[in-house]
């Protein structure tokens, strides 16, 4: 990592790169652990080993986007200034190889330096500095079981000179040995008002006129995960900007960009279903319209959403919570349609074909409703 | 002399004949200096990879066009050898990891970080940076995934990523949040008879208008199959007048008849005539899924309404299995012989109702 490091800032002092290209989400990465979005509690926690600059093992966990690649970068480059970062963190990521080899080679040939004296801080700030090395284990939970065995005693035997970072999503997927030697920090998804006002922070900073109504579609699109809102937004203002005039965004560009399907599509397919959508609540014929509506209908609406190219994990989601969230619908049927939604998605997940499991719900989803 | 579907394959953005907006876009991205990380998702035969190679072209001219196709070894950490085909230009990279099997997370690290870390040195390029294309990204395991995470991040200044896949489902989250997603809709009936039109007046002969509609119905929003198909018509009768009848191909014939044979008569018997012909089918090489789905389709046409969502379910179930297990044969066996027991039944308790 350090080695990468180098060689990526030597490139960009020799070509400029122009932090408009940045991505936003490196562009507006915290620099210090109080610009952290949210986490109030983990923060505080951070900011008292900061003043002691005393660090136990960490292990941070929780959902994609909540920051906590953000946290460590920002408490390490804290701790150590910039001049000093280099050598004293070392970043691994499920990019870099990670098996058990480097485990022994690599990891345990960088715990063991002892490490060196505190270079002059060149900006002139006052750095702590403590005499330790920290090692980030970014997406820790894609690493092998036998990886993860092997970095047990070595976090032990040089836990004196050497601080682990293990970062991930799942805190299952981390062997128990190496989890009870951490502190555990959990990161939760961010709520709405530090996501709106970070988007809007950026907003500014950018020059870019965003309405709420953008704001909070993108908080709705993206669950609580900063950096694909912040993404979102990257892309749309692009888009936006680039067309001749400039057009501002509106919430329609944030959908298509995040690959949400269109409401109406949703509808159309659950009144084929035979779901009353909430808009159509006056039509009171749609009973008789049910029966002649039969299986060809809805394999024909099935294969229409195919051909538009929408992918059956969004279209899915997205009709289970119309039918999850339906004020008539009796629970019983709910029920069933979540049975259907639950096998079609672990059956997504095994790699099934897509059109045959949106149909098999589809028709599920009929009969639940039909037949009651 | 190439297919038609080459010849007249679109080369500038301003040649796509649908999704203008989406034409617009690209060309807006392109001309802006910073470009993103893309997904191009859509059905087959849409125009993605067509958009995509439009789309370079934009990027950095016609220096894209000059390809050479290289042989590169990589080696796994098992110390195996891969050897995966490589299409390049100076500008951009195309690679089909799902080539490499299980071993693709190793094409990936081994071949992005080595363009990552390789400035462009052609000083006229519009662009400082490479763009590497990544084809059936579906395809690639989670690992290989994982791998291109923190990297699409990291080295975003010499290098964007291009990826093209079939559906985003089986794209992990963080990927798809790092993207732009770009959805290729298959072209309705009407866009698909334009882009007819225009192959007949390039070619300088007429296109009947009934030809070109049963073209377009025919080929189910398959652009690539609607051209195929078109030319093979040509070749058949040249003035494409009067009746016109599509051959469909082989395979599906004969599923067609697997299917005939299915709800004919349940025995047996039936089965082991039924088994020889999927084995058939599976010699020649058609994807399990694909007989799995249109034999299903088939059945369905023909048995009782009541049937149907029960056939679908069973086909649904089978085809997860076939994915899991590793012997097709005997998933679609399984599906054969439940889908006569239910027929069977079927009849037995209407037939017994009737005589009630």
């Amino acid at each position: 990592m350090a080695f990468f490091q180098a060689k990526s800032t030597s490139a960009t002092s020799k070509h400029f790169v122009d932090p408009a290209h940045q991505p936003w989400v490196e562009k507006y990465r915290p620099k210090t652990i109080d610009d952290v979005s949210a986490q109030e509690h983990t923060i505080a926690v951070l900011r008292k080993t900061l003043v002691s600059t005393n660090l136990p093992h960490m292990l941070f966990y929780g959902p994609p986007g909540t920051g906590k690649t953000s946290t460590i970068l920002a408490l390490a480059r804290q701790l150590f200034g910039p001049d000093n970062f280099r050598n004293r963190v070392l970043e691994l990521n499920a990019s870099d190889e990670r098996g058990i080899s480097i485990v022994r080679e690599k990891i345990k040939s960088f715990a063991r330096q002892t490490p060196r004296a505190q270079a002059v801080a060149s900006d002139g700030n006052v750095y702590p500095c403590p005499p330790y090395k920290i090692i980030i284990l970014d997406e820790a939970d894609s690493m092998t079981q036998d990886a993860q065995g092997a970095l047990r005693r070595i976090m032990e035997t040089y836990a004196r000179i050497t601080r682990f970072c293990l970062v991930c999503n799942y805190v299952t997927r981390i062997i128990e040995p190496l989890a009870s030697r951490c502190s555990k920090f959990r990161f939760t998804p961010l709520d709405s008002t530090s996501t709106s006002s970070r988007l809007s922070h950026i907003a500014s900073a950018e020059h870019i006129d965003v309405s709420s109504e953008v704001i909070s579609t993108l908080i709705e699109t993206s669950g609580g995960d900063l950096r694909r809102s912040i993404t979102y937004l990257q892309s749309a203002s692009r888009l936006s900007s680039s067309t001749n005039p400039p057009v501002p965004i509106t919430p329609h560009d944030i959908q298509e960009i995040a690959g949400v399907v269109p409401t109406a599509v949703i509808n159309d397919f659950a009144k084929t279903l035979g779901i009353s959508v909430v808009e159509d609540m006056d039509v009171d014929d749609l009973p008789t319209n049910w029966k002649l509506k039969g299986f060809n209908a809805v394999q024909k609406k099935v294969k229409g959403i195919m051909r538009e190219g929408y992918s059956a994990s969004q279209t899915l989601s997205q009709l289970h919570d119309t039918i999850i969230l339906h004020p008539t619908l009796p629970a019983r049927q709910k029920a069933k349609c979540a049975l259907a939604f639950a096998e079609a998605d672990k059956a997504l997940c095994d790699g099934a074909d897509e059109e045959l499991w949106v149909l098999e719900v589809g028709l599920r989803i009929h009969k639940a409703v039909t037949t009651s | 002399m190439s297919l038609w579907v080459d010849k007249f394959r679109p080369k500038t953005l301003d040649d796509l004949h649908y999704h203008q907006s989406l034409s617009i876009r690209l060309k807006s991205l392109a001309a802006s200096a910073d470009f993103p990380h893309m997904l191009f998702y859509g059905p087959s035969g849409a125009g993605k990879k067509t958009r995509i190679s439009c789309t370079l072209r934009q990027l950095f001219g016609s220096g894209v066009e000059k390809l050479k196709i290289d042989q590169r070894v990589f080696i796994s950490p098992s110390k195996r050898k891969l050897e995966i085909n490589v299409v390049q230009s100076n500008f951009h990279i195309e690679i089909t990891p799902s080539e490499a099997g299980n071993y693709d997370r190793v094409v990936i690290q081994d071949l992005l970080k080595e363009i990552a870390q390789t400035q462009q040195v052609d000083l006229n390029a519009k662009h400082r940076f490479k763009v590497v294309v990544i084809n059936e990204a579906d395809s690639l395991s989670r690992d290989a995934q994982a791998a291109l995470r923190r990297t699409m991040e990291k080295y975003m200044s010499n290098m964007r990523i291009i990826l093209c896949a079939n559906s985003t489902s089986r794209l992990i989250a963080p990927i798809k949040s790092r993207c732009l997603l770009m959805r290729v809709a298959a072209p309705t009936p009407e866009e698909m008879q334009n882009v007819l039109e225009h192959v007949a007046k390039k070619l300088k002969f007429d296109l009947p208008e009934e030809a070109s509609q049963q073209i377009a119905e025919d080929s189910g929003g398959n652009m690539r199959k609607a051209l195929l198909v078109f030319e093979a018509l040509k070749m058949q009768s040249p003035d494409l007048s009067g009746s016109l009848t599509i051959a469909k191909p082989d395979w599906e014939i004969y599923c067609h008849k697997v299917a005939d044979l299915i709800v004919q008569e349940q025995s047996p018997a039936r089965v082991l005539e039924v088994r020889g012909k999927l084995y058939e089918l599976l010699a020649h090489c058609i994807p399990p899924t694909i007989i799995l789905k249109t034999v299903a389709e088939r059945v369905v046409e023909r048995v009782d309404e009541a049937m149907k969502a029960d056939v679908m379910h069973w086909a649904a179930f089978y085809e997860t299995r076939m994915r899991l297990g590793n012997k097709k044969i005997y998933h679609l066996e399984a599906w054969v012989v439940k889908v006569m027991s239910l027929y069977k039944h079927f009849m037995y308790n209407f037939d017994m109702a009737d005589f009630e």
